[in-house]
C-alpha cells in the first residue's frame, strides 16, 4: 500500500514536471515566432516611410534624380524581395546605402535641411533602423533562451521526442558587416 | 540575465519578509509599551499590509503626481518616444507610459508595479543635455528597473519603511507618558519592566535599520540596472557618457523629494555625496552608489 502511494506520487511529480517543461518550451518558441514577426513589422514600417521622404526631397532637389531613383528602385526591390531572411537582409542593406546618400543631400541643400517634415522623417527613419536592429537582437536573445532550455539536462532527454528542434540565429551576412559606402 | 532577475525576485521576497519581521517586532515593542503585545502586533501587521496593498495599486500615480510629471506629447517628444519603443522591442517589454518633468536638472525615474503597468519619466533638462545615444542609455537603465521588477520592490519597501517609522514614532510618544514602565492595577512593587527597555531600544533602532536595509537593496539595484541597460543597448559608452554628464551637472532636481529620492537614476538630493567625517554614514543611507563607482564598473564591461 505504502509502496503504491510512493510510486503514484513519483509518477504525479514526473507528469507535473513534464507539463511545466513542455509549457516552458512552448512559451519560448512562441516568443521566437513573435519576435521574428516584429522584425517584419519594422521593416515594413520603414518601407512605408520612404515614398513620403522622396516626395519631400523632390520639392527641394528635384534634379537629384539619380539619387531619388536609386532609393525608389531599392525600395521596390525590398518590397518584392522573397520572404526569406537572407534575401530580405540583402535588399534591406541596399536600401540603407541609398538612403544614406539621400540624407547626405540635406548637407548640400540648406533649405531641405531646415524643413521640419524632412527632419521628422529623418528622425523616424533613424529610429526605425534602430528598431529593426533591436528587433533582430531580441530575436537572437529569444533563440538563445530557447536553445539553452532545449539543450540542457533534463529537457534534452524528452525534447527530441516532442519534436522540438534547435532554432537558428539571425546572422548579418558579409555585406552587412561592412558599413555601406557613401560616395559624393 | 534571467538568473539575475530570478535572484532579484528572491531577494525582493526576502526583503519584504524581513520588513514584515521588523514591523512585527516593532508592533510587539509597541504592545509592551501599552500593555498588550499580541493585539498591537496584529494591528501593526494589518496596518503594514494595508499600506503595502495601497502602494501596490496606487504608488505609480502618486510618484508621478508628486514629481509633477506630465504625459509626453508624441509629436513634441518624438525622439523620446522612438527611443522607448526601440528599447522595448530589444527587451520584449510592453511600452510603458512616457512622462516628462519640467525641471532643468537632468534626471529620470521609473515607477509602476509590473511591466504591464509601468511608467518612465525624464526631466526636460535630461532631454536638452543628452544626445541620442546617451538618452538611449538612460532610458535603457529605467526600462531595466521595470524588467527586473525593481519598481515594485522599491515602492513596497518605501511604504514598509514609512510604516516602521510611523509605528515606532507612535510607540515612543506613548512611552513618553508612562516612562517605559508598564504599571497595572495589582502591580504593587511598581518595578520597571526589563522587556519594555529592550522594546525601547528596538524602537529607536528599527527605523534606522529599515532605512539602511532599503538603501542597501536600492544601491544593488542601481548597479544591476546599469549592467542590464548595457545588455539592452549593447553599447556601454552611451550610458557611461550620460552618467559622466550627470556627474558634471550640479543642478539639484527640485521635483524630487526625500520620499521619491530612490526612484531617480541619479541621487537627486544634495549633501549626500560630500566627503568629510560623515561620509561613511552618508554612504550607508544613500540610495545610489557613487557615480564614479558606477562609471568605473561600466568601463570594465
Amino acid at each position: 500500500m505504502l509502496i503504491l502511494i510512493i510510486v503514484l506520487a513519483v509518477l504525479a511529480l514526473l507528469v507535473i514536471y513534464l507539463i511545466a517543461a513542455y509549457n516552458g518550451l512552448i512559451r519560448r518558441r512562441n516568443q521566437i515566432e513573435n519576435s521574428w514577426a516584429q522584425i517584419d513589422v519594422q521593416l515594413k514600417r520603414r518601407l512605408d516611410l520612404i515614398p513620403n521622404l522622396v516626395e519631400t526631397v523632390k520639392g527641394y532637389a528635384a534634379h537629384e534624380k539619380e539619387t531619388l531613383d536609386a532609393v525608389i528602385t531599392a525600395r521596390n526591390a525590398a518590397v518584392a524581395a522573397p520572404n526569406t531572411p537572407h534575401a530580405q537582409a540583402e535588399a534591406d542593406n541596399a536600401l540603407t546605402g541609398t538612403l544614406r546618400q539621400l540624407f547626405a543631400l540635406g548637407e548640400a541643400y540648406p533649405d531641405l535641411k531646415a524643413n521640419q517634415n524632412f527632419l521628422a522623417l529623418q528622425e523616424e527613419l533613424t529610429a526605425t533602423e534602430g528598431r529593426v536592429a533591436y528587433a533582430r537582437q531580441f530575436y537572437n536573445d529569444s533563440v538563445l533562451s530557447y536553445n539553452n532550455k532545449l539543450q540542457q539536462i533534463p529537457t534534452v532527454i524528452f525534447a527530441k521526442m516532442m519534436n522540438f528542434d534547435r532554432r537558428e540565429y539571425f546572422e548579418a551576412d558579409e555585406a552587412a558587416r561592412t558599413a555601406p559606402n557613401v560616395s559624393f | 540575465m534571467h538568473e539575475l532577475i530570478r535572484s532579484n525576485k528572491r531577494r525582493s521576497a526576502l526583503l519584504i519578509a524581513s520588513f514584515v519581521v521588523v514591523v512585527g517586532l516593532v508592533g510587539g515593542a509597541f504592545g509592551l509599551a501599552i500593555g498588550n503585545g499580541i493585539a498591537a502586533t496584529i494591528v501593526a501587521l494589518v496596518f503594514a499590509a494595508v499600506l503595502a496593498f495601497t502602494s501596490y495599486w496606487k504608488a505609480d500615480k502618486i510618484a508621478l503626481a508628486v514629481s509633477r510629471a506630465k504625459p509626453a506629447d508624441p509629436q513634441q517628444y518624438a525622439r523620446l518616444h522612438n527611443l522607448v519603443e526601440g528599447l522595448c522591442l530589444a527587451s520584449g517589454l510592453p511600452k510603458p507610459g512616457v512622462y516628462v518633468v519640467e525641471d532643468p536638472a537632468p534626471n529620470a525615474f521609473a515607477t509602476g508595479r509590473n511591466p504591464q503597468h509601468a511608467a518612465i519619466a525624464v526631466t526636460t533638462g535630461l532631454l536638452e543635455k543628452l544626445n541620442r545615444v546617451e538618452l538611449e542609455g538612460v532610458v535603457a537603465h529605467e526600462l531595466s528597473h521595470i524588467r527586473n521588477y525593481d519598481i515594485l520592490v522599491s515602492t513596497l519597501a518605501v511604504t514598509m519603511v514609512g510604516a516602521v517609522a510611523l509605528l515606532s514614532d507612535m510607540a515612543i510618544r506613548t512611552m513618553w507618558w508612562n516612562g517605559g514602565r508598564v504599571a497595572r492595577r495589582g502591580d504593587h512593587n511598581n518595578s520597571s519592566n526589563p522587556l519594555a527597555l529592550v522594546g525601547f531600544a528596538l524602537l529607536i533602532i528599527a527605523p534606522l535599520a529599515a532605512k539602511a536595509m532599503q538603501a542597501a537593496v536600492s544601491r544593488q539595484r542601481e548597479t544591476l540596472a546599469d549592467v542590464s541597460a548595457c545588455q539592452m543597448t549593447r553599447y556601454p559608452p552611451g550610458l557611461i557618457s550620460a552618467l559622466e554628464k550627470l556627474q558634471a551637472d550640479t543642478t539639484v532636481t527640485h521635483s524630487a523629494s526625500t520620499a521619491t529620492a530612490h526612484l531617480w537614476i541619479e541621487q537627486p538630493l544634495s549633501g549626500v555625496g560630500d566627503g568629510g567625517k560623515l561620509r561613511a554614514t552618508h554612504r550607508m543611507f544613500s540610495t545610489h552608489p557613487p557615480l564614479e563607482e558606477r562609471i568605473a564598473l561600466l568601463r570594465e564591461l
